[in-house]
């Protein structure tokens, strides 16, 4: 890289940009890691989830979908993002019902490690324990609508690599929903198959291929640390 | 996709078929279609919307996720007659809560549910923009009734259970005025001399748009965005095809200016669309109608046809050779978050009112993808006195930097409340002496998204510079209980958030629980210093990064009354430590019946002994 190539700057680290990057995308690109729950570079984003809220130039955007602007400045890991990101993932927990020790997705799962790199020790809020029951239909994958964060991955997933518009989203406010396209509203009678991408792009434990779970053992998965690795 | 339309009753899918056809199965009107459909069969049935998704191409979930996203469609059975009381905090001020009690009761039904013979249903909406002569209520999402009181509701109640047809009921119930009290430019309307609309369109576009610019005007509509610039970036944008949209999606609660406007000036505001039009080389408008001015329709598509007649609409318009433009009329199914211009688009694209991510803005590309510029109702109406009367003139009028005058809709306690037009810079005290407010306590300034204002502040003025107001004025006396209208307007913004992003589908919810727990007779005693400090929390987040303003501005209530109101909230707040929002002992009920025991040691004792 030239002194001349465009950048910003990312809590006080120069990050390169290229032409049509978003703030995350340039940072992802340089080994620098902004957290994030509902974006996915092989889908368009949703912008849903927030938690990769940064301040650009001191004003408060999703980096997942903000442009980035050589000469801006850019900021993360402050005290009050901190808080920010550590009050919307406790939202989202108390939001649906997460039991990790109990969830096959545990160690594999985006919104339990971002959870843990947050500090999250406690829920702060009153959980709204939603009643949701678990759709099972499909012989291949579960759909297990508690852990649900509406990031919409899914939904594009089906819509922009699969083809098949098997996911959309229903209700609104706090009774938002994933709906499902078959004529029951259930995922077996969908035409969703498991090596769709749809079916394991989930970041949580909401679509699991069946009969997979524990194919890798806790302490060997995805976000295993030194210290969970036992 | 394979989809049971075979179970949608035959006349239930003709009714369908006739709607599909008259929208030419266009995808893009599938929220009108939705509302027509609707109107013949009360209520969406899956089948129903399977049958729909099948003649647009579209998937079952898909359409099951527009119908569910507004809050006038109804996937679960409703009653033939749908009676929805505006529930803005004005008209429980003049007793709605204790109309709709009376209805329910006379009818036999639960508010929210439908009665056993499936005849009628009776629930709640957001403001219909009636405050100055509430207590409304909705009929069908159609007609309006206003000025309820007992007697009303009686009579009300009478027909519904002789099952008088709507078409028969008393005239009078129907009678929405205008409530003009002090009238300025805009209500005043164009001079019986003013130039003519040809006249006005042989200045050239850029001639226009300068007189736009020199005017200052900024939009009325909440944001205060620079009409101009928005209009100069709309025609600098790449592309053929333009458009211009008309928000008339007045949700705000407490705002009813709108209502008048188009109710009284229509010609003033197809003037202001065309000018826009002309400036930025539009060929297609959109009025974006609310649902719940409805019954505006017809006689707006009437102004719209005799304005086709006079040529000032359609092929070259207005006698412009070259300008095609033509307006049509989009209405809205129950959803605030449509008045955001980004959400308002997607609606009229026929999905889901959820706010596009930004940039793009609507200016580059909005409807169809085309530059678009929307504006709000009152913003239109001033540019036709604008592009007659020149930049300069307006410019004079009001502040240097909150140029002409300002459209309030005054409500609550007040002797006279109505319209009041101001040039800009007039204070609220000055509104509240016309008004007749009498030992007023607060004003909540712009609605629920604006801000609370206490009477220490009174002295301040409405403009941009100042004190913001997208034209709500609701006054509240010292009768009145300021921690209960901040939950009012907690429930409003809970019950409006489109859902997308987690601050504020779930914040809002939280804050709603969490002043519940405060207010409940149950929490009475419960509340401890712990919520006031998650409220506090909440505040924060909501005000750190939403996806669109709703959520931005969904704890300004909270926020605004706990600081100039504080003493509603510690009053209830008074226990030394967290108590938890739930009756353990109640929580034991179950085990106690299951175990046959009542006696001492079957209960908790939670409560310190007196």
């Amino acid at each position: 890289m030239s002194t001349g190539d465009p950048t910003f700057e990312l809590d006080g680290q120069r990050v390169p940009l290229q032409p049509g990057d978003t703030i995350l995308a340039a940072a992802a690109r340089a080994g620098l890691d902004i957290p994030y729950l509902c974006w996915s570079a092989e889908v368009s984003a949703s912008a849903s989830c927030r938690v990769c809220t940064v301040l650009a130039d001191g004003r408060p955007v999703a980096a997942c979908v903000t442009p980035a602007v050589a000469g801006q400045k850019v900021e993360c890991r402050t005290p009050s993002l901190d808080t920010q990101r550590l009050r919307l993932l406790q939202m989202l927990f108390v939001e649906g019902n997460h039991f990790c020790p109990g969830c096959e997705k545990s160690g594999n799962c985006l919104l339990q490690v971002q959870a843990e790199r947050a500090g999250m020790t406690d829920l702060n809020f009153e959980v709204l324990n939603p009643e949701r029951p678990v759709d099972a239909s499909h012989p291949d994958v579960l759909f297990e609508p508690n852990r649900c964060i509406l990031c919409q991955l899914c939904v594009r997933a089906s819509d922009e690599i699969d083809g098949k518009r098997v996911f959309a989203i229903g209700g609104h406010g706090i009774a938002t929903r994933l709906l499902i396209d078959s004529p029951s509203g259930r995922l077996g009678d969908s035409a969703l198959s498991v090596g769709d991408r749809a079916a394991h792009i989930c970041p949580v434990g909401a679509l699991l291929p069946k009969r997979v779970g524990f194919a890798v053992p806790i302490g060997q998965r995805r976000f295993d640390t030194e210290d969970t690795r036992g | 996709m394979v989809v049971n339309a075979a179970a949608v009753s035959e006349p239930t899918a003709e009714t369908a078929d006739a709607v599909l056809d008259r929208w030419q199965r266009d995808p893009l009107a599938l929220v009108q279609i939705l509302r027509e459909t609707q109107a013949a069969t009360h209520w969406l049935p899956r089948s129903l919307l399977a049958h729909i998704a099948a003649a647009l191409g579209l998937t079952v979930a898909h359409v099951e996720g527009v119908a569910g996203f507004y809050r006038f469609f109804h996937t679960r059975p409703v009653g033939r007659v749908r009676l929805l009381f505006s529930d803005n905090i004005t008209d429980r001020m003049l007793g709605s809560e204790a109309l709709l009690a009376q209805l329910c009761a006379r009818l036999g039904v639960v508010p929210g549910e439908v009665d056993a013979q499936g005849r009628f249903s009776v629930d709640r909406c957001s403001c219909t923009g009636l405050c100055d002569q509430g207590p409304a209520l909705l009929v069908n999402h159609h007609q309006v009734i206003t000025r309820l009181d007992a007697a009303r509701v009686d009579a009300l109640a009478d027909l519904l259970l002789a099952g008088t047809p709507v078409e028969q009921w008393p005239a009078a119930w129907f009678e929405v005025v205008d409530g003009v009290r002090r009238a300025d430019l805009l209500l005043s309307g164009l001079a019986a001399d003013a130039p003519t609309l040809p006249a006005v369109l042989a200045q050239s576009p850029q001639a226009l748009l300068d007189q736009v610019a020199q005017s200052g005007l900024r939009g009325r509509g909440g944001a205060g965005f620079p009409t101009a610039r928005k209009w100069q970036a709309c025609r600098d944008a790449a592309g053929p095809l333009r458009c211009v949209v008309c928000n008339a999606d007045e949700g705000e609660p407490g705002t009813f200016k709108d209502r008048v406007l188009l109710a009284s000036h229509a010609d003033a505001l197809f003037d202001g669309m065309t000018v826009a039009a002309r400036a930025v080389g539009a060929q297609q408008g959109f009025v974006y109608l609310r649902g719940e001015y409805r019954y505006l329709l017809p006689q707006l598509e009437q102004v719209l046809a005799r304005r086709r007649g006079q040529g000032l609409l359609g092929r070259d318009a207005a006698g412009v050779m070259g300008f095609d433009f033509d307006i049509a009329i989009h209405l809205g199914a129950g959803a605030y978050v449509c008045g955001e211009e980004s959400a308002l688009i997607e609606s009229l694209e026929g999905k889901r009112g959820t706010p596009r991510i930004r940039p793009p803005f609507p200016v580059q590309a909005g409807y169809l993808g085309r530059p678009t510029v929307v504006n709000n109702v009152e913003t239109f109406c001033a540019v036709a006195h604008i592009a007659r009367r020149g930049g300069a003139w307006w410019a004079g009028i009001g502040t240097a930097q909150s140029t002409g005058t300002k459209i309030h809709s005054v409500s609550g306690d007040c002797a006279r409340p109505g319209l009041y037009e101001y040039p800009l810079g007039t204070t609220i005290a000055r509104i509240l002496e016309d008004c007749g407010a009498h030992d007023p306590l607060a004003v909540q300034v712009g609605g629920p998204s604006g801000a609370c204002v206490p009477a220490s502040e009174f002295g301040r003025a409405i403009a941009f510079e100042d004190v913001p107001s997208a034209g709500a004025f609701m006054v509240f006396d010292r009768s009145r209980d300021l921690f209960e209208v901040a939950r009012h307007f907690a429930r409003f913004f809970a019950h409006e958030s489109c859902g997308l992003c987690t601050p504020c589908r779930v914040g809002t919810e939280l804050v709603v629980r969490r002043l519940d727990k405060l207010a409940h007779a149950r929490g009475a005693g419960r509340g401890s210093a712990f919520d006031i400090e998650r409220l506090r929390d909440l505040d924060t987040v909501l005000h750190s990064g939403t996806h669109c303003g709703l959520g931005a501005s969904a704890c300004n209530p909270l926020r605004d009354t706990m600081r100039h109101f504080g003493e509603a909230y510690a009053q209830r707040s008074t226990a030394p430590q967290f108590q938890p929002d739930i009756d353990l002992d109640a929580q034991l009920s179950s085990a106690r019946r299951a175990t046959g025991r009542s006696d001492a040691g079957a209960h908790l004792h939670t409560d310190t002994p007196a």
